[in-house]
């Protein structure tokens, strides 16, 4: 499966050079930017692994291409997303996020049912990867 | 548009002390109803109305008579208004200007005190500023256009139970306009195949699919099969995607006991959100917000009746004052129109609604059919929902026109696509990602649009199909609500 979460999972991969221009895109809007990594992509984990600090104060995307391409050299193997967080007033989080590093496979999903009464239904979602413990997913 | 000049008759002509009460009848604009030298304090409501008078009527003593019974006033002097601060409790007419181009209408701005209103009550307002006077005989037409809200009033609302940025966050959804489909045909399908053009769409690459309207629980299908069948697509395709889904489960119902345990239901299937009409009625729509906030869930309002009252100028309430006290009432999304899409539309017109919906401070912009600055004072934001007659082709307009915190909804653009359901909802998927990366690189969307989308197709067969199919369909009629003042116009108040 492709794991559709965040903002252009339904093109073709972003090369360097798209990725570099969206960076640019929220330097440009005073955004800081982030990068995180997981190798849990449940759709509710919200809180994946921070490459450091937000960058707050850069003006040039090369700063941001320059980290990714250290956060890839470490956990290249897994789901990396780049995100734009704009602190005015009235809005004070994301102002974009979207995927920059997959795994080379993705396992997909388990959907757990448990049956309740009167046709209820409980319903898990379980990555398949997350059976394994952290740091030994997608290898 | 300036504050002397076309204004009419700026003489007052309130009769004052003993001879205000002697018994019998008198002109409104005798009865202090009309007070041009009234300056409007930070805490009034100031409500502005299109007025039309029966031939003969002096459009002054018209809308006094509306300031008059929409306050105090009845048809004859009542000795009792003397036990009460009858000054401060009657509705000021201060300012009436002929409406450009419409040589029998009148703008009337009418001025009410903070004390005539209950707090947090979107059914006193209504039935204080709407509630006898659009059947007053005297008059031939009345639209209620635009209202100010001050500060203290709208601090005594709760305003959406989740509001935009929290939905986002917790859709874990950023940076581009949301996408959902109604499903199709509205009313007919069984619960089990009703979940199946759920799963499809939502497994397609939309993040909602939309109960319609009037999908309540008919003898084709039981709100629980709906609601089961929905909940099961909608959690299959959140383990096929890894990603947030939700389909918006109409809880709207005869009772609102009915409605809880629709509500409760759907809570209890872990759906994200529920959906009302809006004929359930604003006290009922008020209940629904506070349900939302105690239960996590976010509330999707169907604009359904608005139609009947908002469309023609000339008279009812427009819909930028719905879209005001629906914010206030407490709802989350809100269908406000997609200017390109089969529902009436006028651009200007509907950037008015959005801004309503979506800005901390609305400035007032005639162009635009905004009358008043609006300070929101940070009630949380409303979500407009673009729907009605829209496809992939209109990608780069629906982008341009509307930004990206709304959601787009392509019922037939989805469910109608040749090679199905599924394909539907990737060819809008890939527009809609394509053109936010486009503009976000900088090009020019408006112009460069049809070419964004072509280059896109070349990747993904089901918009190559959706181009192919739709590429001529357009909805071009002239629309009936316009702003009246051109871009042009100099806004001095």
């Amino acid at each position: 499966m492709r794991l559709t979460q965040g903002c252009f999972s339904f093109l073709p991969d972003l090369t360097d050079e798209q990725i570099r221009a969206q960076a640019q895109y929220c330097i440009d809007n005073r955004w800081a930017v982030n990068i995180e990594f997981t190798d849990d992509p449940h759709p509710r984990n919200t809180y994946w692994e921070m490459w450091g600090l937000p960058m707050f104060d850069i003006k040039d995307a090369a700063a941001v291409m320059m980290e990714l391409q250290e956060c890839r050299k470490a956990y290249g193997d897994r789901y990396i997303r780049l995100s734009g967080f704009d602190s005015t007033h009235g809005w004070e989080s994301l102002k974009i996020s979207f995927i920059v590093n997959r795994p080379a496979e993705e396992p997909g999903f388990r959907l757990v049912r448990q049956e309740g009464r009167g046709r209820n239904m409980r319903y898990t979602t379980q990555a398949y990867v997350t059976d394994r413990p952290e740091g030994q997913r997608y290898r | 548009m300036s504050k002397d000049g076309a204004t009419l008759d700026a003489k007052p002509s309130t009769v004052r002390g003993k001879d205000r009460y002697k018994s019998g009848v008198m002109e409104y604009k005798k009865m202090g109803y009309w007070e041009p030298e009234y300056e409007p304090k930070d805490t009034d409501i100031i409500a502005l109305f299109r007025v039309t008078p029966q031939d003969g009527v002096d459009p002054i003593e018209a809308s006094a008579a509306v300031a008059g019974e929409s306050s105090t006033a009845t048809w004859t002097v009542v000795w009792t208004d003397r036990l009460t601060a009858c000054e401060k409790y009657r509705g000021k007419c201060y300012r009436v200007e002929p409406v450009p181009n419409a040589p029998s209408s009148y703008f009337a701005w009418i001025a009410y005190d903070l004390d005539l209103f209950e707090p947090g009550s979107i059914s006193n307002l209504a039935a204080s500023i709407i509630g006898n006077v659009f059947g007053f005989k005297p008059l031939k037409a009345l639209r209620l256009e635009d209202m100010r809200l001050p500060v203290a009033y709208v601090k005594t609302f709760d305003g959406p139970a989740t509001g935009i940025v929290v939905e986002r966050e917790r859709l874990d959804k950023f940076g581009r306009p949301l996408l959902g489909a109604t499903v199709k045909p509205k009313l007919g399908l069984s619960g089990r195949n009703y979940g199946r053009v759920v799963y499809e769409a939502l497994k397609g690459g939309l993040d909602f699919t939309k109960d319609d309207e009037n999908i309540n629980s008919q003898p084709f299908m039981h709100w629980r099969d709906r609601y089961l069948y929905s909940m099961e697509a909608v959690n299959r395709a959140q383990a096929e995607t890894g990603e947030v889904k939700g389909s918006y489960l109409n809880v709207t119902a005869a009772t609102m006991e009915d409605m809880y345990e629709r509500a409760e239901f759907a809570s209890e299937l872990g759906s994200v959100i529920v959906m009302i009409d809006l004929v359930i009625g604003y006290t009922a729509i008020q209940s629904m917000s506070q349900w939302a906030r105690r239960n996590n869930m976010i509330l999707h309002l169907h604009r359904a009746g608005h139609g009947t009252y908002t469309r023609q100028k000339i008279h009812g309430v427009s819909f930028r004052v719905i879209a005001k006290w629906m914010r206030l009432a407490g709802v989350d999304h809100i269908h406000a129109g997609t200017v390109v899409g089969k529902l009436e539309g006028d651009p200007r017109t509907i950037r008015g609604y959005y801004d309503i919906c979506r800005e901390d401070l609305v400035p007032q912009k005639l162009e635009n059919g905004i009358f008043f600055e609006q300070q929101w004072a940070s009630l949380r934001k409303l979500m407009p929902v673009a729907s009605g007659g829209i496809h992939a082709g209109q990608m780069h307009q629906l982008l341009d026109l509307l930004g990206e915190d709304t959601v787009l909804q392509f019922g037939g653009g989805t469910i109608g696509h040749p090679t199905g359901i599924v394909a539907g909802a990737t060819a809008n998927r890939v527009a809609l990602e394509a053109m936010v990366l486009a503009r976000n690189e900088g090009r020019d969307i408006a112009r460069e649009g049809p070419a964004i989308l072509e280059a896109a197709a070349k990747h993904c067969l089901p918009l190559r199909q959706a181009l192919e199919i739709w590429k001529d369909v357009t909805f071009d009629y002239a629309s009936t609500d316009t702003p009246d003042f051109v871009p042009t116009a100099t806004a001095s108040v």
